[in-house]
């Protein structure tokens, strides 16, 4: 098992959950146990996408209790009669190891998963992939050359990996109390996105794009919008360090 | 109809009110330090097919002397077989 693996280093380690809800992508090789037709194979696939259930394998690092994961679409590539290669998208904590399982069942002739990379996580994909022989050669660089050009490429700000979390913009002079765990209200939002509704987690950041906090909403787009006063949203986590901005409180 | 992927979704950013900000507080993330990065970072890392994604984020962990790393879900091969 290989590919995008984002490893989120001290602080940048509260985005992680925010950061799972942005969905994975994943190129697979499935071996049937018996020959297949090409057909057969697009079929079982396009059955498992949508809402699916999953009871987690044997050995996982999770409760084995029978649950609901999204699979948004599976394609598939070329195959062989045995072997064949596709790509899934797909919620966070759906197994493809179980995928091909069950994709055995339902063919009637058992498969299982042969090899699996994760070539998307939220807005991390192979792009800018670092290897672990790169990060050491940037390490290196850095501790002997006091060269941090490929470091700093190699470590992205932590807001990237809320790439796809929907946003609230807010003012200066709101940032410093949300950093002392404060709620949002309406009077401190700038701007927002469209697909915000009630109950939504969402990233708040500053102007300048930096993440204040990770929240959830109390009120829709639509309400904040109308709205001249109240709440907006609760503070799930602290991204910000307090007094990065001035108190105005 | 199945549902669209997170990075498909089509948003509109809204405007509620405009303002300027700041100049003399925070920074934009691009502009982020490398200081700043190891304490408020993230690594998009290949992981090889050997080692597990606990052993890929402890050796990062060591290699940059952290007290805190963590990675946004196993890639395992050990995890469901042994061997």
């Amino acid at each position: 098992m290989t590919g995008v693996l984002p490893i989120a280093l001290e602080e940048a380690t509260k985005v992680v959950q925010a950061l799972l809800l942005t969905g994975k992508e994943y190129v697979c090789i499935m071996r049937t146990h018996r020959e297949q037709p090409e057909e057969s194979i697009r079929e079982a696939l396009n059955l498992f996408e949508g809402v699916i259930w999953q009871r987690p394998p044997l050995r996982s690092s999770v409760a084995r209790n029978l649950r609901k994961r999204t699979i948004y679409r599976s394609e598939y590539i070329e195959g062989n009669g045995k072997d064949f290669l596709f790509k899934t998208a797909c919620e966070a904590g759906t197994y493809i190891r179980k995928l091909c399982y069950d994709i055995g069942e339902v063919l009637g002739c058992g498969a299982h998963m042969r090899e699996l990379r994760r070539i998307r996580s939220g807005p991390f994909t192979e792009e800018r992939l670092f290897t672990m022989l790169e990060l050491v050669n940037a390490i290196d660089l850095w501790k002997v050359n006091q060269d941090e050009s490929d470091l700093k490429r190699a470590i992205q700000p932590m807001e990237t990996a809320l790439g796809y979390v929907p946003k609230i913009y807010i003012r200066d002079s709101a940032v410093d109390a949300l950093c002392h765990g404060a709620v949002l209200t309406v009077p401190g939002i700038l701007r927002l996105d469209s697909d915000i509704e009630r109950g939504t987690t969402v990233a708040v950041m500053t102007q300048k794009g930096e993440a204040v906090t990770i929240s959830r909403t109390l009120l829709s787009c639509k309400e904040i919008l109308a709205a001249e006063h109240g709440l907006a949203a609760k503070t799930l986590r602290v991204l910000m360090p307090r007094g990065t901005y001035p108190k105005n409180w | 109809m199945n549902p669209i992927p997170p990075w498909e979704l089509k948003r509109e950013l809204l405007v509620k009110d405009e303002e300027e900000t700041l100049q003399e507080y925070g920074c934009p993330p691009e502009d982020y330090a490398l200081t700043k990065r190891i304490k408020f970072g993230i690594i998009n890392m290949d992981k090889p097919p050997g080692p597990t994604s606990h052993e890929v984020v402890a050796w990062v962990k060591k290699l940059l002397a952290l007290d805190k790393a963590g990675h946004g879900g196993t890639l395992e091969f050990h995890e469901e077989i042994p061997r």
